[in-house]
Formats: structure tokens, C-alpha cells, sequence
């Protein structure tokens, strides 16, 4: 297995195509659950949890459905209904099991069966890795891994802007400006600073 | 008619789906990095939200309600199914520079939104002037961004040079650029409606 590739699909992913202060995916939770600490990290490990486990699940659409029937063109229709209804089965599971954890994160769960991010990631993963006809359980590793570590990156600025938000609060904002433009204003100074990541080379 | 064309012009003013519900803010960033990408996308998200509601608007009796949003959700990625594939065929550069954002169309907000609160409501001929405004509304307020974006970023007004000798700042057509312009227009449009 090549290691050295892995780790630089996770460092990229992470950091440097950061999926929100790069790619632009996932702006809506981005903006809307980033006014507390709490909320926030959960909302970031549900994310990080439904990307890996749709990676998983598109994987396996694409390398066992839509390559073998050469219906590729179906990908769109066929990635969001399988996303959407298999989170929602899992946030049956959960209701089920363990009401406790649903408690914490079945709300924010319901909030992203379609969010751009985790379409985005699915889409993302067949075009880098699933395209070419590779074998399977290499594509398997690196669709979860990218899965995964998009999740990761996502809750990082996530809890970062949630951070700064809360000292946000306290300062004397322009009244135009309060809410959502100074969240961008703050978002846009992240992103300069993430720009810094893209120095780096491996 | 006057009914139709206040349906048509909400979109574009008072309900404006990018500065005023905030909807659908994840390609309005990612794309508007020129004009040509902007109208693109505009359009493509026009087609996608006028056939989404004519078709939910047209069935909406048939639909039951338990299952309406995953019936929306088909019937929209159809639609964007086509856009991907019409784009593809005869706009292969355009198609290339929106990159994954056409297929995610499909999980636009906008879109959605337009189905389940005016589509599923109302009639026909209605709905179909509702997604046309939204359409106008989401197109013009790209147009607007990219536009900001492409003058400042690269010194060009559709690959036109305006000023000579204008060192253009690249930190707009970059993601913090984005950011920073959605961020004042907004704040701007406040300042502007709130006297």
C-alpha cells in the first residue's frame, strides 16, 4: 500500500483543499451551527461519521452497480438517494439503541442527509479514485480515508470559527454588519491565513 | 398577470435567494471566480429549479406527503442529470471550470427549498414563474459577485482588460476573496434596507 500517497490525500484534504475555507462545501452548517462551542463539535462529528460512512456507501454503489452496468451517468440520482436513506437509517438505529447518543447528535444527523459537503466528498471520491479502473480495496482505503479526513477538516474549522465567534459576541460590531456579514468577514481572514498550508509540498 | 409577474420579481428582490434567505451559498462562492462561470451556473440552476417545479407542482396531488422529500429529491436530480449531460456534450470548457459544482445542483438548497415551500402549494403556471424569478434572482446575484471578483482578481470585465497598467489583486479570484466580497455586499445591502 502506498503510505506516502494516503498521507498526502489527508494532509491536502485537511489543511490545503480544507473543504470549507477551499472548496466552499458545507457553508450552510458552517455559517448556521457555528454560534457555540458545544453544538459545533457535535455537528462536526456527525459530519465526520455520515462522510465516512457514505464513502463507504457510494463506494460500493459505484464499483458494484454503476461501473458493471456501464451507467455511470445514473452517479447524481443514484449517490443522493443512497446517502439519504442510509443516514436516515442510521439515525433509526440510533433513535433505537441508544437514545442517549441521540440525544447528543440524531438532530444534527437529520440536518445533513443532504448537505453539499457529504455529496460533495462522494463525488469528490469518484472522480479522483473510482474513475480509473483500480483495483477495489485500494479505492476502498483511499474513498474512506479522503472520507474521513474531510470530516476531520470540516470539524476543525468548524470549532475554530466557533471559537472566535463566541468572543465575536462581545465586540462592538457596525450594526449593518452583525450576524452573518462579520461571520464571512471572520471566514474570509481563516481562509487567508489557511492559504498558508499551500506552501507546503510532499 | 400582475399575480404572475409579482411572483416573478420577488425572487430577484425582496426574496432574493442569495442576499436575503441566504440559500444556495456554496457554488455562488466556489464558481463566481468570472463572469462566464457565474452565467453559467446561473443558468444551469435556472433550467434545474423552473423543471423541478413545474414537474413537483404538477404531481403535487399524486405525492404523498410522507414521502414527498425523497420523491423531490429524484425528480430535481433529473434534472440535474441533464444539465450535466447537456453541458458536457456542447459546453465542455464551461463544464470543466464548474467542475463538481453541477452535479451538486442537486443538493442546492434553492432548489429544495422552491419545491417544498411554493411547488407543493401551488399550481402550475405559478411555480414555474416562482422558479424562473428564483433562477433570475440566484443568476443576477452571481453576475454581481463574479463581476466584483473578475475586475478586482484579474483586471478583466469578461476577459476584457478595463484599466491598462491595473495590478490586479489576486486575493479576489482566490477562496478568501470570496469570502471577503459576500461578506460586504451583505453587510452593505443591510446598512442600505435597514433606514
Amino acid at each position: 500500500m502506498d503510505l506516502n500517497r494516503l498521507l498526502m490525500v489527508a494532509i491536502s484534504v485537511i489543511f490545503i483543499n480544507n473543504f470549507i475555507l477551499s472548496k466552499f462545501l458545507g457553508l450552510c452548517p458552517f455559517i448556521g451551527v457555528s454560534k457555540k462551542t458545544e453544538p459545533a463539535f457535535y455537528m462536526g462529528l456527525a459530519v465526520t461519521f455520515v462522510m465516512t460512512a457514505s464513502s463507504i456507501i457510494t463506494w460500493a454503489v459505484y464499483s458494484f452497480l454503476l461501473r458493471p452496468f456501464h451507467i455511470e451517468y445514473l452517479r447524481t440520482l443514484s449517490f443522493i438517494l443512497v446517502i439519504a436513506s442510509s443516514v436516515q437509517l442510521i439515525e433509526m438505529f440510533i433513535q433505537k439503541f441508544n437514545p442517549a447518543l441521540y440525544k447528543v447528535f440524531g438532530i444534527y444527523l437529520a440536518l445533513i442527509t443532504t448537505n453539499c459537503a457529504v455529496f460533495g466528498v462522494a463525488v469528490l471520491n469518484s472522480e479522483m479514485f473510482l474513475k480509473v479502473a483500480d483495483n477495489l480495496t485500494r479505492s476502498l482505503v483511499f474513498c474512506v480515508v479522503q472520507g474521513f479526513c474531510a470530516g476531520v477538516g470540516f470539524t476543525m474549522v468548524l470549532l475554530l470559527m466557533s471559537g472566535i465567534r463566541e468572543r465575536l459576541e462581545l465586540c462592538n460590531v457596525p450594526r449593518s454588519m452583525k450576524g452573518m456579514p462579520i461571520a464571512f468577514i471572520v471566514a474570509s481572514l481563516m481562509s487567508m491565513a489557511f492559504m498558508g498550508f499551500m506552501g507546503f509540498r510532499f | 398577470m400582475k399575480r404572475l409577474l409579482r411572483e416573478f420579481l420577488k425572487g430577484i428582490t425582496i426574496e432574493n435567494p442569495t442576499f436575503r434567505l441566504a440559500l444556495g451559498l456554496c457554488p455562488t462562492l466556489a464558481i463566481s471566480t468570472s463572469i462566464v462561470n457565474g452565467f453559467g451556473m446561473g443558468l444551469a440552476a435556472t433550467f434545474v429549479i423552473v423543471g423541478s417545479n413545474m414537474i413537483v407542482s404538477s404531481i403535487r396531488g399524486v405525492i404523498p406527503s410522507k414521502i414527498r422529500i425523497p420523491s423531490f429529491i429524484v425528480i430535481i436530480a433529473t434534472f440535474v442529470t441533464i444539465v450535466e449531460l447537456v453541458m458536457k456534450a456542447y459546453f465542455p470548457s464551461l463544464s470543466k471550470a464548474l467542475g463538481i459544482f453541477v452535479p451538486l445542483i442537486a443538493v442546492n438548497c434553492i432548489v429544495l427549498g422552491r419545491a417544498e415551500a411554493f411547488a407543493s402549494k401551488h399550481g402550475v403556471v405559478r411555480s414555474i414563474f416562482d422558479g424562473l424569478g428564483m433562477g433570475v434572482g440566484f443568476t443576477f446575484a452571481l453576475v454581481l459577485i463574479s463581476t466584483i471578483r473578475e475586475a478586482f482578481g484579474n483586471g478583466t470585465l469578461l476577459g476584457l482588460i478595463i484599466v491598462k497598467g491595473f495590478e490586479p489583486a489576486l486575493l479576489f479570484i482566490l477562496a478568501p476573496g470570496a469570502l471577503l466580497v459576500i461578506g460586504i455586499l451583505m453587510g452593505f445591502i443591510n446598512h442600505v434596507t435597514e433606514r
